[in-house]
């Protein structure tokens, strides 16, 4: 029976991570039900994470996976193309969308209505739509076009939180995310002006072959910008912290580990994979716009993050600094520094989806998100307290956590480049995170809560597992690190190396 | 046993009292006995079962897992680490007896607690001890670090709150700018970050380079205390007395000064150093920290931060045996970890003993108090001559080795600074002792005449580790041919 399954779908598992999410979406608006939608939507984001780790796995064992659509070839038809960059991606994007469902019934409940939570699902799963389109598509004007559905789908998902704030955040970054998208089209629309295709693969070789020309490098800035846009790259990042803060807890979790993840992904895929690194660090430099700007990020987003009174807040601007590392790791231009920011994808998911889950837990347990929410944290919700103290310390880059991992290949990456003062500022700026989880922790252990606060007992397991479960992988990516980092290593040889 | 199952055994032993104590929480009997238990367990194993070995020239090594291409979480034991296993494993036995005196004398909250951030405070200095390389090293030094922040803020007044904040602000601002960036340049400069006899370094870093990566390890590693970054140490105290004596004057500081000799001679090597003259600077930064640290204890009205400023101006004497660059110096550093260890403990032990049976804090309040406790007081003078250097104790060993290499390197103003030394801890020491037993009680004192000292519990194991630190003078031959195996 398996077998049987298997040889009508095994080669079409690339496919059927954007075919079955985007049905899913329209039957969970026909059952209507919370409970039944919000199945269907697990049903599907599990699967679909299953679905991405076999696919890594065959890519890890057999190479590349090319797939063409409806058996169209190449011009004609449109490629979907895994190698082992997108294969980690995808594995990121469907884990982090099935781990945060468990959460969603339990934080939704308390911030939506409940007559609206079946569209909620639909357009969850219209989001992971587009961000596994975005990951695994070969063509660069499908990623225009998936990218259109994921952020559509996410402000629909922002407006969802419970103030007012929540639909003025959505349309700044609505406006912001059509400006990005733009920059996006233009870039890919003067790339195929100047090569005539649009499959990524064609568009490499043709575009070495044109070799360097204003239009191409008109095109790589507004690829750089309108990706710098949707990934929230300092100073373009005005969207995000509102965005965050505002949206339901749930979907902060979810963005925040997903979006800005995958149009990373989508720059790393235009520079190396397109422009490669001849033409994009050579040629045009761009390491020479980006290395400042990402350190500016670090520090910026750290120093902000010091004095925010709403945590949610705080760790928005937190991953502000995170994308910087992530930045830095790809203008580095060298493997340990490409390594470093592409196992970041992997590591900063898991962390930060982690951190705001516990966000959402004290939450629904206390009303709020601010930092008074955490006095006395460490009694009433030992458990939760316990997750935020280990993913802040992840953050802040302590061994044995996945923030490690990363910081040590951003710095030997800066170490291989001869920029040592970046090395520096790197570990500079993980003191800021010290201070930045630090006050929260020390609130959390130290003050106790006001006389008139509501009782406060543990969060529910339906907050707790998926918290510890993102947490648990925090450490345990820690320690075993050659899933992650094995991947990322991988990956990032083959894209210095030139191959796409 | 094997020698190697041994390794790993000890330093994940303390973490099976982390699991006893939680489980036995309700009944504090019961919880201590766990505690005890383990804590003389991992001594058995320690001294009987990895100590032979390593005496017999073997390194036991235990490779636990590949964390990253290349870089591997494992255990080696070679003389320098298995003599800080054995200070580390020793004390704590003796320790926790007093720990168990201390804290119900003096009614402490939350005693589960600290119980087991001790016990993962050292399964962190036995990682650091039997690290195999130095990223090991710094994944358990960082351990430490963390698993200590609750212990001094443990009162969890407004003041612990403020000197945790120092606390974590320097141990972990010092160890990620500075110590991680020394661990990231050694593994990129020398393809490995193993110890390895006679250092990894040479052929691989010179110059000017090799000075700057001394810096960042020497200041990197802020539990060594060296000044500038000694700040953590003085406000750590507000922790309860045993922390400060096992951790703040063994555990944690010991780990500082172990890794930065250590590093010196596995990583840089004695003959790389003496060779190039790239740890010169250093004996000069270290001879400032032993005289002005001992300077600032004088003025110290404060028993224990009094003892707190003779501790920075201690663990200097370890950073200047290794800066020193000669074989001597690298054999009395390592000596003065132990020998400082007992002296230091002895003193923290009786402080305390001071505080839970006579409430007294300053030294100005201690006068005639020494005829009440003759026991503390007797172990205070016991400890003192071994932190000193006088004879018949320990320290006086350790001492002559760090004059000896110091007449090695030609270094004459390090002589100087040693005899010095020597001459400041008198001045800061003794009139303690003067003060309890030849000052005149104040009058309006009220406790009458007689022996009054405090629960036995807290008077034994400073009178232990002062005998202990008697013992050592004359077992020091024992001591310098286990350490002769760290010098190719």
């Amino acid at each position: 029976m398996i077998e049987a399954v298997w040889a009508l779908i095994g080669d079409d598992l690339p496919a059927l991570q954007i075919a079955v999410p985007l049905l899913a979406a329209t039957v969970c608006v026909l059952v209507r039900r919370p409970r039944a939608a919000w199945a269907v939507a697990m049903l599907v984001a599990w699967s679909a994470f299953a679905n991405a780790a076999v696919i890594l796995h065959r890519v890890l064992t057999t190479g590349t996976i090319s797939y063409f659509e409806g058996g169209w070839p190449v011009p004609w038809g449109i490629e979907l193309r895994i190698d082992l960059l997108n294969a980690l991606v995808l594995l990121v994007v469907t884990g982090i969308c099935a781990i945060v469902l468990l959460a969603a019934p339990r934080s939704l409940a308390a911030e939506v209505p409940e007559e609206k939570h079946y569209l909620f699902y639909a357009v969850y799963l219209l989001c992971m739509t587009g961000l596994a389109g975005m990951t695994v598509t070969g063509d660069a004007f499908n990623v225009f076009v998936f990218l259109e559905i994921s952020s559509l789908s996410s402000y629909a998902l922002i407006s969802q939180g419970r103030t007012p704030r929540a639909l003025t955040s959505a349309i700044q970054y609505l406006v912001m995310g059509t400006l990005g998208g733009t920059f996006i089209l233009l870039g890919i629309g003067m790339l195929y002006m100047t090569t005539g295709t649009l499959n990524i693969v064609d568009l490499a070789s043709r575009l070495a072959m044109v070799g360097p020309n204003r239009t191409v490098l008109v095109a790589l800035a507004c690829i750089t910008v309108g990706t710098g846009i949707k990934l929230a790259l300092f100073p373009l990042h005005i969207w995000l912290p509102n965005a965050y803060t505002y949206a339901p807890a749930v979907v902060t979790a979810f963005i925040a580990a997903t979006a800005t993840k995958v149009a990373y992904y989508v720059l790393v895929r235009f520079v190396y994979s397109i422009f490669q690194v001849s033409l994009a660090f050579e040629v045009n430099r761009l390491d020479a716009v980006l290395l400042p700007v990402s350190i500016a990020a670090m520090f910026a987003g750290s120093l902000v993050a010091i004095y925010q009174d709403d945590l949610k807040r705080m760790l928005a601007y937190s991953s502000l600094a995170q994308i910087g590392y992530m930045v830095l790791g790809l203008a580095l231009a060298n493997v340990n520094g490409l390594t470093g920011g592409l196992v970041h994808i992997f590591n900063h998911a898991i962390m930060k989806c982690g951190l705001f889950l516990v966000l959402a837990a004290v939450l629904l347990r206390t009303g709020s998100t601010r930092l008074s929410a955490f006095a006395g944290l460490g009694r009433r919700m030992p458990l939760t307290f316990a997750a935020f103290v280990v993913g802040g310390l992840s953050l802040i880059g302590v061994p044995l956590t996945v923030g490690f991992v990363s910081k040590w290949y951003l710095v030997l990456g800066a170490l291989d480049a001869g920029l040592w003062p970046v090395a520096v500022l790197i570990l500079a700026s993980s003191l800021l995170a010290v201070v930045y989880v630090w006050r929260v922790v020390e609130v959390g252990w130290f003050a106790e809560p006001p006389a008139d606060a509501p009782e406060v007992a543990e969060a529910p397991l339906g907050l707790l597992v998926p918290i510890w479960i993102l947490i648990g992988a925090t450490l345990f990516f820690g320690v075993f690190t050659s899933l992650s980092a094995g991947v990322a290593s991988a990956a990032a040889r083959m894209l210095i190396g030139g191959a796409a | 046993m094997s020698a190697v199952a041994a390794v790993g055994l000890a330093v994940v032993w303390p973490l099976a009292a982390v699991v006893l104590i939680a489980l036995t929480h309700r009944r504090p009997n019961l919880r201590e006995t766990g505690t005890l238990l383990t804590a003389g367990s991992l001594f058995a194993v320690v001294a009987g079962v990895i100590l032979p070995a390593v005496q017999a020239g073997g390194r036991p090594r235990l490779e636990v897992l590949e964390l990253l291409p290349g870089l591997e979480l494992a255990f080696e034991v070679e003389p320098l680490g298995m003599l800080f296993g054995l200070v580390a494993s020793g004390l704590w036995l003796v320790t926790t007896f007093y720990s168990i005196g201390y804290m119900r004398g003096h009614h402490e909250a939350n005693q589960t607690r600290f119980y087991i951030c001790f016990a993962i405070a050292i399964c962190g200095a036995l990682g650091v001890a039997f690290a195999a390389n130095v990223l090991t090293l710094f994944i358990f030094y960082e351990l430490i670090t963390i698993s200590t922040y609750p212990l001094v803020t443990h009162s969890g007044t407004e003041a612990a709150k403020r000197a945790g904040r120092l606390y974590l602000g320097i141990l972990m601002g010092t160890s990620i700018a500075f110590l991680l960036l020394a661990v990231a340049w050694t593994w990129l400069a020398a393809g490995t970050t193993d110890f390895r006899p006679g250092g990894i370094l040479a052929g691989a870093v010179g110059g000017t380079q090799l000075v700057a990566l001394l810096a960042l390890y020497a200041f990197g590693t802020g539990k060594a205390a060296l000044m500038p970054f000694h700040r953590w140490l003085p406000a750590a105290m507000v922790a309860p007395t045993p922390v400060s004596a096992l951790l703040h004057a063994v555990a944690v500081v010991k780990a500082g000064v172990f890794t930065v000799l250590k590093v010196a001679v596995y990583i840089f090597g004695i003959d790389l150093l003496a060779t190039t003259g790239a740890s010169r600077w250093l004996t000069w930064v270290a001879a400032f920290t032993i005289i002005a640290a001992s300077c600032v204890a004088i003025s110290k009205d404060n028993l224990k931060a009094r003892l707190a400023y003779s501790t920075i101006s201690q663990l200097s004497y370890i950073v200047l045996g290794a800066a020193l660059a000669t074989t001597a110096g690298a054999l009395g550093g390592g000596m003065h970890i132990l020998m400082h260890a007992f002296g230091k403990i002895t003193l923290f032990f009786c402080a305390g003993a001071i505080m839970v049976g006579a409430h007294k804090t300053e030294v100005s309040e201690l006068d005639g108090l020494g005829r009440r406790m003759p026991f503390t007081f007797g172990a205070f003078l016991l400890g003192s001559l071994s932190v000193i250097g006088l004879p018949p104790a320990g320290g006086s060993w350790s001492k002559w080795f760090l004059l000896l290499g110091a007449a090695e390197a030609d270094a004459w103003p390090m002589m100087v600074v040693l005899m010095a030394s020597s001459l400041l801890s008198i001045a800061y020491l003794m009139p303690i002792v003067v003060r309890g037993f030849f000052r005149p009680a104040p009058a309006d004192d009220g406790h009458g005449a007689g022996i009054h000292e405090a629960p036995l519990l807290c008077v034994l194991p400073p009178v232990v580790t002062a005998l202990g630190g008697i013992v050592l003078f004359f077992v020091a031959d024992d001591v310098w041919r286990l350490l002769t195996g760290m010098v190719p």
